[in-house]
């Protein structure tokens, strides 16, 4: 088990085997399948500003929901007609193939940058923010773009907006987006990966565990946050953009700025899994995912007030994650060594 | 929205028609903000539920004014209620956090308000409820200023409620040794105040004030189970802006925020009277922490 | 030159007068002691100096710049750095990774926070924990440490940073007195051929007077009296300071 663990090409490869099959292994599931790396790629990102540096924030969907709007705008602004969006509710007419693509893929670019633009902007006033405050301004972020989404006439206002139709000649919808989403998944991977072996990484856990200390030493400690907000926010603005797709309706509170559902999980699937670490996310996505399937068929009507009591559970009782749990009790799976000897040992070895 | 804005120029008494609709609600907000500043100072958690306690106390007197119990003594009954309420979730969850850190104790309260929100949603479903108090209309300046008379009763009641809390605060001896545990909580334990109790004390204390606030507000207002953050939001920014200790700038602050919730309300129009609270807790705190920069310090 | 030169700071918090008109000068190249009683101001005047709250008035010049404004992280960044009294590290990281973070901050663009660690801060991190004797544990996260260790861990923190000036509250505090004498000996290595300027707070008088070259006394907010290790050992003022006979 180790030695597999331990073997990167060998993990991977069978990561990637296992997940370019299973849209085709089962079929019925494919949108469920691509649900399941968007709650990979919410996790991760959150982790980098929950996890690695230490701020719990509770509004990483304002770059989520502005990425879902500023794709869907494009698209329209592409290929249809503005009067039409007086009509934002309504249906639109059928685009080919290929622009279908190119509206998706101009649409992605600018919701990363506008995403990444407004991480920047908000982020040196908000994140100069510490611990409660920050977290509670977050929260105050994410409703707010919630609610003044829904006043905006421009995209639909209260009543949403509509995405482009799933053009034919593409396959099955809900493969396209699997596929899109488990790409986001790897790209956010390997990126974090890397950034994580280097200075970046050291930087961001530094301001976690002393931030004062951090400052102290000198560390640019607001543009290693900026920078890790930032990149959160484009692979979230990118994953919006392709949520707003492949839902097909933008509703601003529920869809979009949907903090009470994807918002909370972000948070509980990278506690449950173990926050602070590369996996964590991934596995707590992956656990959380597949346990709400079946809160949501059994427990119909009371799903969330589980769902609540479950964080509670979680953050109290659990606080370390899986993780965080098998590198306690079983350290030697991850290929840690712990060295218990000599720890009373005062100065000089 | 620059029309509304006009007829606030045009037409004065607009003014102190929303000044005094501000104001009187404000009262409420006031009560939720000192319990939240209690339960900051004396155990340094921010009780993000806090909006929910609120939300679930008018629930309560709503639910039994709907069997005919009178929405006033839907007051006591809500504050016991909460009360209970309060010590059952300090006893399972709060007292396992109050000595961690930050970051466990405000995702615990945030799950208890997930928890809470969702619950009451399954309950009493998500339809805004409001209690008929049976109160009637007051006509000022010739009929041009109308004000409910269960606003001017509810502002009161707030205030004598407000009062009874102060007064227990600083005579009595449970109150003499919540003070001491938040000044210090090591030299309290020591000096034999059992700090647990103590814990349990403020924080159900607080729900329960939250309770009987909520029990005014769905008479003079309205509940709605999802629509508790905002007065989480809104007790937050009273306090940061006036202070933990500071009563009476507590008071003055939640005046002032129900009053420029109010015109903001008119001037941007209701829908995006939401928006508005929200923005503003950011731009408080961003404003603050700018500030406090240039003193060298960081908000804490 | 001085690289450091206070001049009448003060400090008061609400109606205590923690620093009053407080003049003291670093040269460069020494060793600089800060003694006083408990209560005297030590750590207010550290605590201005690398800019951890605001100055009430007075000046500090740093490299003959004025730094009385600037805030923590800038004065880092122009080489001026402290140690704390409560030691402070990272703790969920290794002592290698705590090294390697501090590495010098200054200049720094935009890309540094992307490179990988070189093999050459690598091998400086592991020298500098060798030379502090924690070589063996370098593999340990610093909150399994000791106190002692999480000193030396610090100190070691501090000279990876390559500070010109630094700063250090009672370095000895907390540590086993048989290991005080190899602390010392680290220090005047520091200073000697790292060419680290020292300023210290030492309520040890065995080694501040061992250590320092020039040594300024606090007492009650204020500089009772300064001089070399032997005028302030015979000095009647200070004697009385540190016996309270006032």
């Amino acid at each position: 088990m180790t030695a597999f663990m331990q073997n990167k090409p060998l993990l991977y490869g069978t990561i990637l085997a296992v997940a370019v099959a299973a849209p085709f292994v089962f079929p019925n599931f494919q949108i469920q399948l691509a649900y399941l790396w968007l709650m990979v790629l919410l996790a991760t990102t959150w982790d980098v500003q929950g996890g690695q540096t230490g701020y719990n924030s509770f509004g990483n969907i304002v770059f989520f929901g502005v990425g879902m709007y500023t794709t869907a705008v494009i698209q329209r602004a592409m290929f249809f007609d503005f009067d039409e969006y007086e009509q934002a509710a309504g249906t639109l007419d059928a685009i080919g193939a290929s622009d279908y693509v190119i509206s998706l893929a101009v649409g992605f670019g600018a919701s990363g940058v506008l995403c990444v633009l407004i991480a920047i902007v908000l982020g040196s006033g908000v994140l100069g923010l510490r611990g409660h405050y920050f977290a509670i301004c977050t929260l105050g972020l994410g409703i707010a773009a919630g609610e003044i989404a829904g006043g905006i006439d421009f995209i639909g206002a209260g009543s949403g907006l509509v995405t482009p139709v799933f053009p034919d000649g593409l396959g099955p919808k809900g493969t396209f987006f699997y596929f899109i989403f488990f790409t986001l998944c790897a790209a956010v991977h390997f990126t974090l990966k890397r950034l994580y072996a280097g200075r970046f990484g050291l930087a961001l856990n530094a301001i976690r565990d002393d931030e004062d200390k951090a400052e102290a030493m000198g560390l640019h400690t607001t543009r290693y946050k900026v920078t890790g907000w930032a990149i959160s926010a484009f692979f979230l603005g990118i994953g919006g953009g392709a949520m707003g797709n492949l839902i097909g309706f933008i509703d601003p509170v529920d869809t979009a700025f949907a903090g009470a559902t994807f918002g909370v999980w972000m948070v509980l699937m990278t506690i449950l899994g173990g926050k602070g670490t590369l996996w964590g996310p991934v596995i707590g996505a992956i656990v959380f995912h597949v346990t709400q399937e079946f809160l949501w068929t059994h427990l119909f009507g009371w799903q969330r007030v589980a769902l609540g009591a479950i964080i509670v559970a979680i953050v109290v009782f659990f606080p370390q994650g899986i993780m965080g749990y098998i590198r306690e009790k079983h350290p030697h799976l991850l290929g840690l060594v712990v060295d218990k000897s000599k720890r009373q040992e005062e100065g000089a070895a | 929205m620059w029309d509304n804005a006009l007829i606030l120029v045009q037409a004065p008494i607009f003014n102190v028609q929303l000044l005094i609709d501000g104001i009187l609600i404000g009262a409420l907000f006031a009560l939720a903000a000192y319990g939240m500043a209690m339960v900051w100072g004396v155990m340094n958690i921010i009780n993000i539920a806090q909006g929910e306690f609120v939300i679930l106390g008018g629930f309560i007197t709503w639910w039994l004014s709907t069997y005919g119990v009178s929405p006033f003594l839907g007051i006591p009954i809500s504050f016991v209620a909460l009360f209970a309420i309060g010590w059952l979730i300090y006893k399972i969850v709060i007292c396992r956090v109050v000595d961690q850190d930050l970051f466990i104790s405000i995702l615990a309260t945030f799950g208890i308000s997930i928890l809470l929100q969702q619950l009451m949603n399954v309950l009493f479903t998500a339809d805004v409820r409001t209690a008929e108090s049976g109160l009637g209309t007051m006509y000022l300046f010739d009929g041009m200023v109308t004000v409910s008379e269960i606003k001017v009763v509810g502002f009161v009641l707030a205030l004598i409620l407000g009062a009874i809390v102060v007064v227990f605060m600083t005579r009595s001896k449970m109150g003499q040794a919540i003070r001491a545990t938040a000044q210090n909580a090591r030299a309290a334990r020591i000096l034999g105040i059992n700090t647990d109790v103590v814990y349990a004390v403020t924080y159900s204390l607080n729900a329960a004030i939250c309770g009987a606030a909520g029990a005014l507000v769905v008479m003079v207002w309205n509940v709605q189970a999802f629509q508790g953050l905002a007065y989480t939001v809104r007790s937050f920014m009273i306090v940061v802006v006036a202070g933990l200790g500071n009563l009476p700038a507590v008071v003055g602050a939640a005046l002032g925020l129900g009053a420029l919730e109010n015109f903001a309300g008119f001037i941007l129009g209701i829908e995006f009277q939401m928006a508005f609270i929200f923005s503003l807790l950011v731009v408080i705190l961003v404003w603050r922490s700018l500030r406090l920069k240039k003193q060298r310090k960081v908000l804490r | 030159m001085n690289l450091l030169s206070v001049t009448d700071a003060s400090k008061a918090f609400g109606g205590v007068i923690a620093n009053r008109d407080i003049s003291i000068e670093v040269p460069e190249g020494k060793i600089i002691g800060l003694i006083g009683p408990n209560g005297s101001g030590k750590t207010t005047l550290f605590n201005s100096i690398v800019g951890y709250h605001p100055l009430d008035s007075g000046s500090i010049k740093f490299n003959g710049e004025e730094i009385s404004s600037l805030v923590v992280p800038q004065i880092a960044r122009r080489g001026l750095l402290r140690t704390f009294q409560q030691t402070r590290i990272y703790g969920k990281m290794n002592c290698v990774q705590n090294m390697l973070i501090s590495v010098p901050h200054r200049n720094t663009g935009f890309k540094h926070m992307f490179q990988k660690h070189s093999a050459d801060e690598i091998d400086k991190a592991e020298d500098l924990l060798e030379f502090v004797g924690l070589y063996s544990k370098r593999n340990l996260l610093a909150g399994d440490l000791s106190f002692g260790q999480q000193k030396l861990l610090e100190f070691a923190m501090a000279l990876m940073n390559e500070p010109r000036l630094l700063l250090l509250d009672e370095p000895t505090a907390g540590i086993n007195p048989t290991l005080i004498n190899g602390l010392i000996d680290r220090l005047k290595t520091a200073n000697q051929h790292l060419g680290v300027t020292l300023l210290v707070i030492e309520h040890n008088m065995r080694v501040i007077m061992n250590l320092a070259e020039h040594i300024y006394c606090l007492a009650h907010g204020e500089l009772l009296a300064d001089g070399s290790p032997d005028e302030i050992q015979n000095d009647q003022r200070v004697l009385d300071a540190y016996l309270g006979a006032h």
